[in-house]
């Protein structure tokens, strides 16, 4: 009896701890804690160190169109399988499921502060934003409407490479999607990629690559070659900042590095300075 | 042909030693070989090798990856492993054979490109990415072989192309299919395992309309007769180089995008 007592107690400190304990958010960059709430009203900005976290696409539509603007194209694109590969198709529609989501990425036309776009917009929820089928469709479509309407083009990318699944579909989607630019870029189209964390792989090294201007997010990482497939190659650690936006952006890969909070005013007068001002009401 | 190899048996067969590479091809199929050196950028990354020559007469330009024959070619060569200043040459030379009018010839043969702190500071990503886009509009023809390995976005570099040719018993991938087993299921040593998933061979390409062709192998494989796989592959690059330069030049470009733009499998 006195144990049950001794444990009833017990347990209602050990809840009353948990319950005074604000949620945490600890900074993959620079390892800080920050309560998590304070982290979210940033809009998932680290606060000691201003990383840049991941946002669904969802969320970032919502911080950077017009409300109301957006109108998706190709939603009920769904993956297929081309290689019989295991559990594959288990796995699309578990993430269908979980995250509410069709595919990596989300694609549409939009306006920001009145200026037509067509956004696509990756997220990392969904297989690591990967690139197969569904992901190289809807971007070249996006391209190609664009380029068919004269818009301009303004890609989020987030991505840990091809979609391995998909094998050599989905290596090929990196021509696929890199073809599409090209011909928007000839007939005198703007590109702008905005690189948020993580931008790697095949996205890197297709679409990603290709804006005329190229925007990244703080602290997000960009590269080509895994860092880990990197260290095992010469069989050292590489240095903390290798491979953020700020790494590229000294290297020349990056014309400018931009603040969550002002990527919509930034975009508004990039796309005005192309001649992309809003229609006349 | 036989048929029956199973992927992982290729794999072991274009990695036996004194398996033919370009530079024992050059001078079986080509005459006239001018080598040509540097991107004007940085420096001449000898993991590529990029030139003149004449195809039956006619000026060709080739862009090749190179394997080493022996350890000291390796170290030159890097294991035709590419720097961003290799694809960074191989689209200078290309842009070249646009300028003047010759078809271009790719040789692709390798592990992928490579993965370093040099080659991510200089853009490994964003040389490849260019050079994808920038070989779907050039305005002249492109044929591209894979010789052995088809590495990645370090093949696919020099593989868009109005035509795809495979060796045999030459493979094509996302990733080596030891890099494959050890992203995927974190264990690099399920590599036979991911060999056959893949879906990697010359078969399995030309089903997936990757590629268009397959060029023979002699019996046992390319190293068993070099005259004879040289031969093989000089045959096929004689029929389908003229070919493809009679036709118009807008119609080609509008073909070379749509072979890229149709692949894929999804629903709607």
């Amino acid at each position: 009896m006195f144990e049950d007592f001794f444990n009833v107690v017990k347990k209602r400190w050990g809840d009353g701890e948990e319950e005074y304990k604000p949620p945490m958010f600890k900074c993959p960059r620079c390892q800080g804690t920050s309560p998590l709430s304070k982290y979210e009203e940033l809009h998932r900005v680290c606060p000691k160190c201003s990383y840049h976290g991941r946002l669904s696409s969802q969320e970032r539509i919502a911080i950077t169109v017009d409300k109301d603007s957006f109108k998706e194209f190709n939603g009920n694109l769904r993956g297929a399988d081309p290689l019989d590969f295991p559990d594959y198709k288990e796995k699309q529609a578990e993430l269908r499921g979980s995250t509410g989501l069709n595919e990596a990425v989300i694609t549409g036309t939009a306006s920001i502060k009145g200026s037509p776009v067509v956004i696509g917009i990756m997220d990392s929820r969904f297989m690591m934003g990967s690139m197969g089928s569904v992901v190289g469709e809807k971007i070249t479509r996006a391209f190609e409407y664009a380029t068919e309407h004269k818009l301009p083009v303004i890609m989020f990318t987030a991505s840990g490479g091809a979609r391995m699944q998909e094998g050599i579909v989905s290596l090929m989607q990196m021509a696929k999607t890199s073809g599409a630019v090209k011909l928007h870029s000839e007939a005198g189209g703007l590109y702008i990629a905005v690189m948020t964390d993580p931008t790697t792989g095949g996205v890197t090294a297709s679409f990603a690559s290709l804006g005329d201007i190229i925007i990244a997010e703080p602290k997000v990482l960009i590269g080509f070659a895994g860092r880990r497939v990197i260290e095992g190659t010469i069989k050292q650690r590489l240095p903390e900042d290798f491979q953020l936006a700020e790494f590229m952006y000294d290297k020349g890969f990056v014309d400018m590095i931009v603040e969550r909070r002002k990527l919509r005013s930034v975009l508004s007068h990039l796309l005005k300075l192309h001649g992309f001002y809003p229609k006349e009401a | 042909m036989d048929e029956k190899k199973t992927a992982w048996e290729r794999l072991q067969l274009i990695h036996t030693k004194g398996r033919p590479t370009i530079k024992d091809y050059i001078p079986q199929i080509f005459t006239d070989w001018y080598e040509m050196h540097g991107d004007r950028l940085f420096g001449d990354d000898r993991a590529i090798i990029g030139g003149l020559a004449r195809l039956d007469g006619e000026p060709v330009t080739i862009i090749a990856e190179v394997k080493g024959r022996d350890i000291n070619e390796n170290k030159v060569c890097n294991f035709a492993m590419p720097h961003p200043e290799g694809y960074r040459k191989a689209l200078r030379i290309a842009r070249q054979a646009e300028k003047f009018h010759r078809p271009i010839i790719c040789f692709i043969d390798t592990p992928g490109a490579f993965c370093g702190v040099a080659a991510e500071e200089r853009g490994q990503g964003e040389a490849i990415a260019k050079n994808i886009a920038e070989f779907m509009t050039l305005r002249t023809p492109i044929i591209s072989i894979v010789l052995g390995e088809g590495g990645s976005g370090g093949a696919l570099a020099l593989g868009v192309c109005d035509e795809l040719a495979m060796l045999e018993n030459a493979e094509y991938s996302v990733l080596s299919p030891r890099g494959f087993a050890s992203i995927l299921w974190k264990d690099a040593s399920r590599e036979q395992e991911a060999s056959e998933l893949m879906k990697i061979t010359a078969e399995d390409m030309v089903r997936l309309g990757v590629a268009e062709a397959i060029i023979e192998e002699p019996l046992g494989g390319a190293h068993n007769d070099l005259d004879k796989i040289s031969e093989n592959i000089h045959e096929y690059l004689s029929q389908k180089i003229p070919e493809k330069c009679k036709k118009d030049i807008d119609v080609l470009l509008k073909e070379r995008y749509t072979k890229f733009r149709k692949i894929g499998a999804f629903t709607e």
